[in-house]
Order: C-alpha cells, then structure tokens, then sequence
C-alpha cells in the first residue's frame, strides 16, 4: 500500500511547484521594437502576441508572460535578464 | 551619416568626428563602476518578494554568468569600433562595418550603455521620450543625446535583422 503514497506525494510536488509566472516591468528605457524582439526569441511568441505583452508592460506597467513550474520560470527570467529587461519571478496568489 | 545593410553587414558612412567619438565610448559607458544604481539595474533580483535564499543563490550562479555575456558582447563591439582608428586626417568622416553576426553583440552593449547612462543621470520618462529637445548645452543634454543616439543604431539594427527574418532584400 504504499506505492499510492509515494504518487501522492510526487503529486503534492507538482502542485507546490506549479503557480509560477514571469512578469516583466515597465523600464522607460528599453525600446518597445527591442522588448518586442526580446519576447518572440525567447518564448516563441507571434509577433501580434509579443507586441501585445510589450503594451501591457508600457502601459499598465507589468505583464505576466509565462505561468508554469518554477525551474522553467526561473530559466525565462534568466534569459529576459540576459536580455537587461526587467522580470521577476512571482508566485501565483 | 549615412546607414545601410548590406548582405552580412550593416554600414554606418560618412560618421563625422563627433557621432565617431560617441561611438568609441560605448564600451565604457557600459560600466556601472562608481554607480551602484546602474550596478543594481543591469543585475537586478530575480523576485520581487525578497526570496532570500533564492535572490543569494542568483547572485551566486546567474549573475557571473550574465556578467560573461555582457562583457563578451562589448568585447566584440569593442573589436568592431577599431575601424574608426584609422590614420585618416583628424576631422574626416568615417566608416563603420558591423557583420550581421555580431547585431546581437551591439544589441546588448548599446542597451548596456543607454541604462547605465540613463540610470547615472536619472533621467525621466519625460526626457527620455522628448525627441524635440533643444540643442546640447550640457553634459546631462551630451547624455541624453547619446543615449538618443545609442537608442536610434539599436533600432536600426533591430530593423535590419527583423528585414533579414521576412527576407527582404535591399
């Protein structure tokens, strides 16, 4: 009986790692063209898709632009900060 | 100054001295040395939350590593920029070639330096986006100029590897 256990438990982990997401700031000195660029290279985003999250960073400030497992969020936030854009890591509330 | 792309590389003419130096000083201008904002913005935390175990081990990992790739880029600009210290006469104008595989290189070094420069000088929103200013009558007009004028090349660039993705040709 204590197969079932260990699934549950490997299933506990799953969910304590899911709600993460990535969030890009608004910084006034970053280019719109080059945030755009930046969001299609490293998440494969349509440019439609890329320049929609560039607005939301513009104008409201922040954009969440990837939710999932945190090492893979963490691996996103490393990228865009290789790209000097300002993102954090933030779990979902 | 002229600017125009070419197969593998994209040419800046007819630079004339002054637009040559501000060119020069881009790979010191992306030191955040004695500016510990401009340190702070190029590696900024990785949470918002003040995770301390996390924002320790980012510095630990992540940022030696991010400070390779930003150190590389401005090396390969800095490498490029030797053309223009050539023998020519002091005042003439002067060519620039930057390989197309190296867009990535000025991308970064150019974005280093508008943030670096930006952040010394706390420069605004307002300045930043005032395309309109008058002309330079001070060391904080000079930087703001250069980041214009640092701002203006990355767009150029961005423009001829966007043109070079779809395929278009010159």
């Amino acid at each position: 009986m204590q197969e079932p256990a260990i699934e549950q438990d490997t299933k506990a982990n799953e969910e304590i790692d899911l709600p993460w997401q990535v969030v890009v700031h608004n910084d006034p000195v970053n280019l719109m063209t080059y945030v755009t660029m930046v969001f299609q290279r490293v998440f494969g985003y349509p440019r439609e898709k890329a320049e929609e999250h560039m607005l939301e960073v513009h104008q409201k400030g922040r954009s969440i632009l990837w939710s999932g497992v945190r090492e893979r969020a963490e691996l996103y936030v490393q990228q865009l900060h290789g790209y000097l854009l300002l993102a954090t890591l933030e779990k979902v509330n | 100054m002229d600017i125009s792309r070419g197969q593998d590389e994209l040419e800046i003419s007819e630079l004339d001295p002054f637009l040559a130096e501000l060119l020069r000083q881009i790979p010191a201008s992306t030191s955040p040395e004695g500016a510990p904002a401009a340190e702070q913005r190029l590696f900024s935390q990785p949470t918002n939350s003040g995770e301390a175990e996390a924002c320790a081990e980012w510095k630990l990992y992540v940022e030696p590593e991010l400070r390779r790739l930003f150190q590389t880029a401005t090396e390969t600009v800095a490498a490029d920029l030797k053309q223009l210290n050539g023998n020519e006469k002091p005042f003439a104008n002067r060519t620039l070639r930057i390989p197309t595989c190296h867009a990535d290189a000025w991308l970064s070094a150019l974005n280093q330096a508008r943030l670096v420069i930006a952040t010394r000088n706390n420069f605004t929103e307002g300045e930043l986006s005032d395309h309109y200013r008058s002309p330079i009558g001070s060391r904080r007009d000079l930087s703001l100029f250069q980041v214009n004028f640092y701002g203006f090349l990355q767009e150029f660039i961005l423009r001829a590897l966007e043109e070079r993705e779809d395929g278009i040709d010159d």
